[in-house]
């Protein structure tokens, strides 16, 4: 039952930008003025009708590798909050289900691996591995599947014990579809807005990681590498480097309004159609 | 305090130092995971098989590898945080002075969120769902959306290089005059601060609203007390454990944001050495930069936990 | 300060034409205003007890807090004068409120335990109010509450105000909220459901002392309940209120001995089920022999040799308080708690003690209901999706045949068919639990376990889920075995009783067996707990009593 005309407008704002995102990291050969590696100007020229957003610390067209940069960066971040949430939800449900031991290693070995700052942990890791898109990916997922694991395993938990569950067991049904029918629909919404949340994070963390030279490799660059290659630039008045940050913010902050508004849709509602 | 609270609190930080040696076993793990090993990298590729045994030798490196981390474990005990590959510098003597610098940067942005965050937490529930209240809630959204280096080089491109008011990099050193070097971190305590007082914040208002939706507060209310009564007899009582988390939990998240903004403003801290070392592949100071930033953070969660167990009035006062 | 009048007789309470409204957000909707109290006057004089009734809904509480203008969850007054003590409160501001909250009105809420500050002693809380108004000094304040401590029947009533409210029991917090309402000698106090929330035969014993503190401080009451038997102990008039309206008011033996309006009838007639006691049968549907049960591995045993038998087409009540282990009995039937000793026999055969190896069979003969029906149903699950599954799991009933059937069960629910496309957050209390009998029903079980499946409803919904019950068992035949704390309930359906204390069955029999003297101590404190609809039970019920409750 959605209806159009119920959708905020924060809600639209925000539907509306990372659809736009979405778009240029798709179709990028095709919407960048320019190809992606090839200098095209002087060092840092301004912004002009030729160069929408300027050039960059090696006269290439900002704006081409800005596309190009959505592309990473949005691939690389939702690959690895796929990999967190198949990961961390499925273990989750599974140690709040069978419960015993297996919920037992599985919840202190969490605990542990969250006693670690995710940026530091992140940093020990990558000091060995090489830094290519599959570790990347793989160390985000891994990392990040943590907290959805916490999240899946309450939730789920909080469903395994109520009345309707155990009416289902009584009535002999099978672990399937327990799992399936009764708590599945009912953990759906809140894993769909944590899910938001936790793109937000990867798009965030590897941004960090990549401004401190350490995730994403020249040549290729995700918006955190460019302000990385553009940041000397600042000292001398040229903002460069600011525009591959606001992009950041600003995806970050579309994904936030929508998640936001499924949110507070679904606590609305308490059950039935939704 | 009564036996069961200082059982408690034994309990937790006996779990704590043991969550901290996991950790140091995993920090070690995990610099384990390649093949090839220091040898290899003081080396380089083009060293003799010879060479490279005689000097696996010399380092113990053959040796199986929980004799190896006991060894590293033992160090760190002593105070010995062992030898940095790339300089041949003792990482001990190197982390001092950097160490002070980040916990002065921290401790900075601690003082100046701390109280702006309860203030204006305070505020968002006196004006709860008006125009203070929606600013507050959508500056926690804007803040968790972020960047550090958006907000760092915003205010370095208009703060220190349009206006010049502030110096864009933050050099510091050693007998600096102390207001110099609060002049030099102004600009890292801001973004600091922009980084942990919205999520501060709106933890403080859902604490504070959450005890003043109790019951209790309603018996008072109908006691006939003002309303500042009630808040100091009965809702601040209640109400400054949850509080206190919320700050112990920002400052564990400050210890993280720290290493971001050290590399923005060029902070000669931990946070720096630490990237710096990473990029170098110089594992002996990731694994202590790593376990020391661990440690802080555990610590933090410690004594978060401890001010809840204490100011608990079930456990403090036992039936 | 103010002025309070030095004279104790005349008119105390005065609410006229009094209106309060309050805004509802529906989801997917725009906010609309609520009425939830409609033109209701209530008159009060000095020393009199007026109590206010009422099912869930009907602004009992919103009407006794509106004596001291106060709305709670933000409810607004928006009509009618408040008068108490010869000044109009809503026009006296918020200085004047906070002068006679806590000094000339005072209010005992429901749960005491959410309304103590937990981080405060018991003393100062009680009598903070009087000090607050300065009525008193420390020392005469706490040496009021002490009194107050004995009168009300607190244990080590020197030493119980140095204690915090997460030391001491239900019962006793419910009494230290009365003293609290009571140090600083208020003119009017609301009681608002406060024994609603205790076990039986505590909710007596609060009850008669708050009966004895009311007649000794010579204090008027407001007293809030939904169950009009205990009213009719403490009260001088009741008023009936129904969907914020008052229904009916007169003095306390015209409402309960001769009401007019057929809702008072109605409410006063509750729990007279006509039933005919039937004579156990050759061979019990169920037989439970010498059940042992324990948590913890075998450490804390919560059923210690119990042994009882029903039999088909009839109904086994299962009777305690909280803790007797009446609950732990189904768990240990059902299979969810498998016992350490013992057998169970049902239709014939011997069942499984673990429920993951018994037969389909087993299963679809033993169905059971919740007492709380909000949960017992999946919220994503339409009413036809949890009828028709144990249609499909068990007879394998698909498409049309499964809807018809869905439809025939609705019916004898007495719901219509448009039910089958609803979900549960769609329904009212009494038609959720109406489909957790339908889900039953679709089995074609042989028994069902009852457990508490009346006590989260209102009496008049409860009666009719009762009576429901009762018809379906002569159409279908099948046992129930009822799980109750209500003696009440027990008396209108029972063929068969078991009364359980601290895990063990220390009474059990026919009904008429069982509810025949001479009665064991345990079971005459039970049924000596049950509030009757007559006048002066109460002090004949405490008179002869032979045992403590479990509150003392």
């Amino acid at each position: 039952m959605l209806n159009v005309k119920n959708i905020p407008i924060s809600a639209w704002i925000g539907l509306i930008i990372t659809a736009i995102f979405l778009f240029a990291a798709i179709f990028a050969p095709w919407v960048a003025p320019y190809p992606v590696g090839e200098t095209v100007g002087d060092v840092w020229e301004p912004m002009s009708a030729k160069y929408w957003l300027g050039t960059d610390n090696l006269g290439r067209d900002l704006l081409s590798r800005m596309i190009y940069g959505a592309r990473i960066t949005i691939f690389i971040a939702a690959m690895a909050t796929a990999l967190s949430f198949i990961l961390g939800s499925v273990l989750g449900f599974a140690a709040a289900v069978i419960g015993g031991w297996l919920d037992q290693f599985m919840s202190r070995f969490v605990d542990l691996i969250m006693a670690i700052p995710t940026l530091i942990f992140a940093l020990v890791v990558l000091s060995v591995l090489p830094s290519n898109v599959v570790t990347l990916i793989l160390v985000m997922g891994l990392l990040d599947a943590t907290r959805v694991y916490r999240l899946a395993r309450a939730v789920a938990v909080d469903i395994n014990v109520m009345d309707f569950v155990e009416a289902a067991k009584l009535r002999g049904e099978g672990r399937i579809w327990i799992i399936f029918r009764e708590i599945l629909p009912n953990a759906l919404t809140p894993l769909i807005a944590e899910l938001g949340l936790r793109f937000i994070f990867a798009v965030l963390f590897l941004s960090a990681l990549s401004f401190l030279g350490l995730g994403v490799q020249p040549p290729d660059s995700d918006w955190g590498g460019m302000v990385k290659e553009n940041k000397e630039g600042i000292v001398f008045g040229i903002p460069a480097a600011l525009i591959p940050a606001a992009a950041i913010a600003v995806l970050a902050i579309s994904v936030n309004l929508v998640a936001d508004w499924i949110l507070n849709r679904t606590t609305s509602l308490k059950g039935g159609r939704g | 305090m009564s036996a069961p609270v200082l059982k408690l609190v034994a309990q937790r930080i006996a779990m704590g130092l043991l969550l901290l040696l996991a950790v140091s076993v995993l920090i070690f793990v995990g610099t384990q995971i390649l093949p090839g090993d220091v040898a290899q990298s003081i080396l380089g590729q083009s060293a003799t098989p010879q060479a490279l045994e005689n000097l696996r030798r010399d380092m113990g490196l053959n040796d199986p590898a929980y004799v190896r981390y006991l060894r590293w474990l033992g160090g760190i005990l002593t105070g010995d945080l062992g030898t940095a590959l790339s300089t041949g510098q003792d990482i001990a003597s190197s982390l001092k002075e950097r160490l002070w610098n980040t916990l002065f940067l921290a401790f900075g942005a601690a003082v100046v969120s701390i109280p702006l965050a309860i203030m204006l937490g305070l505020l968002a529930v006196r004006y709860r769902n008006g125009v203070v209240d929606k600013l507050i809630s959508g500056l926690g959204l804007a803040s968790t959306s972020l960047p550090e280096f958006f907000t760092g080089y915003l205010l370095i491109y208009f703060v220190a290089v349009r206006l010049q008011w502030f110096p864009s990099v933050s050099t510091v050193y050693e007998g600096m005059p102390f207001g110099e070097r609060l002049s030099a971190i102004a600009l890292p305590v801001t973004v600091l601060t922009l980084v942990v007082l919205a999520h501060m914040m709106r933890m403080t208002r859902a604490a504070i609203l959450n005890v003043m939706q109790s019951a209790y507060i309603e018996t008072a209310e109908l006691k006939g007390l003002s309303p500042f009564q009630i808040i100091t007899r009965h809702a601040f009582p209640n109400a400054i454990a949850p509080i206190v988390n919320v700050v112990m939990l920002n400052l564990a998240f400050l210890v993280v944001g720290v290493v971001v903004v050290e590399v923005i403003f060029v902070y000669p801290g931990m946070g720096q050495y630490l990237v710096d070392h990473v990029a170098k592949r110089d594992v002996p100071v990731v694994q202590a930069c790593g376990l020391i930033f661990a440690a802080v953070y555990i610590s933090l969660n410690i004594i978060a936990d401890i001010v809840a167990i204490v100011s608990n009035p079930r456990l403090r006062h036992p039936k | 300060m103010a002025k309070r009048p030095v004279d104790r007789s005349g008119l105390l309470l005065d609410i006229r034409n009094l209106r309060m409204e309050a805004t509802s957000y529906p989801p997917g909707e725009p906010p609309r205003n609520v009425v939830i109290v409609d033109g209701v006057s209530v008159k009060l004089e000095r020393g009199k007890v007026l109590g206010l009734i009422g099912e869930s809904g009907a602004g009992k509480s919103t009407i006794g807090l509106s004596s001291m203008c106060y709305g709670r969850g933000g409810v607004r007054i928006t009509g009618g004068e408040i008068v108490l003590n010869g000044r109009d409160l809503l026009k006296g501001g918020p200085r004047l409120l906070r002068q006679i909250r806590g000094r000339e009105v005072c209010y005992v809420a429901q749960s005491a335990a959410a309304a103590f500050n937990p981080a405060r002693k018991l003393m100062d809380q009680v009598t903070e109010a009087a000090l607050l108004h300065k009525i008193c000094t420390k020392a005469e304040a706490e040496k009021r509450a002490i009194g107050l401590f004995k009168k009300l029947g607190l244990p080590n009533p020197e030493i119980f105000g140095q204690r915090f409210p997460h030391q001491v029991s239900g019962g006793q917090l419910q009494r230290a909220m009365t003293a609290m309402a009571l140090c600083s000698e208020p003119d009017l106090i609301v009681f608002d459901e406060p024994t609603t929330a205790l076990d039986v035969t505590t909710q007596i014993d609060v009850l008669a002392s708050i009966k004895d503190a009311i007649r000794d401080t010579n204090v008027a009451a407001l007293y809030i309940t939904h169950d009009l038997a205990v009213v009719a102990q403490v009260a001088d008039d009741i008023m009936v209120l129904r969907h914020g309206k008052r229904v009916e008011y007169g003095d306390t033996r015209q409402i309960i001995k001769e009401p007019r309006q057929q809702y008072t009838n109605q409410l006063v007639s509750v729990h007279h089920i006509p039933h005919e006691e039937n004579n156990p049968t050759d061979a019990p549907i169920l037989s439970v022999n010498n059940i042992t049960a324990a948590y913890g591995g075998g450490l804390v045993k919560v059923l210690k040799n119990v042994s009882v038998d029903i039999h088909l087409g009839q109904t086994l009540a299962v009777v305690g308080e909280s803790g007797s282990g009446k609950s732990t009995l189904a768990r240990a039937i059902t299979g969810l708690l498998p016992p350490i000793e013992g057998k169970i026999n049902f239709s014939g055969r011997v069942l499984s003690p673990r429920l993951a190896n018994r037969t389909r069979d087993d299963l679809r003969e033993l169905q059971m209901i919740y007492q709380m029906a909000d949960t017992a149903m999946n919220p994503r699950q339409t009413i036809g999706t949890i009828i028709g599954r144990p249609l499909e799991f068990y007879f394998g009933m698909k498409g049309k045949e499964r809807d018809a059937r869905v439809a025939e069960l609705l019916h004898k629910i007495e719901m219509g068919k448009g039910f089958a496309d609803r979900y549960p957050a769609e329904l009212s209390g009494g038609q959720k639990q109406r489909v957790c009998i339908a889900r039953a029903l679709a089995a074609k079980p042989k028994l069902i376990i009852c457990d508490e499946v009346t006590s989260a409803l209102d009496p008049l919904v409860a009666d009719g889920i009762l009576k429901l019950l009762l018809d379906l068992q002569k159409e279908e035949n099948v046992a129930y075995l009822f799980i109750t704390h209500d003696l009440a309930t027990v008396k209108s359906i029972a063929d068969a009783i078991a009364v359980m204390y601290r895990g063990e069955v220390v009474r059990y029999g026919p009904k008429s067996q069982v509810l025949t003297p001479p009665f064991d101590a345990y079971t005459d404190l039970l049924l000596s707990s049950v509030p009757e609809m007559e006048l002066g039970w109460l002090e004949g019920a405490m008179k002869n009593r032979r045992m403590a409750s479990a509150g003392n």
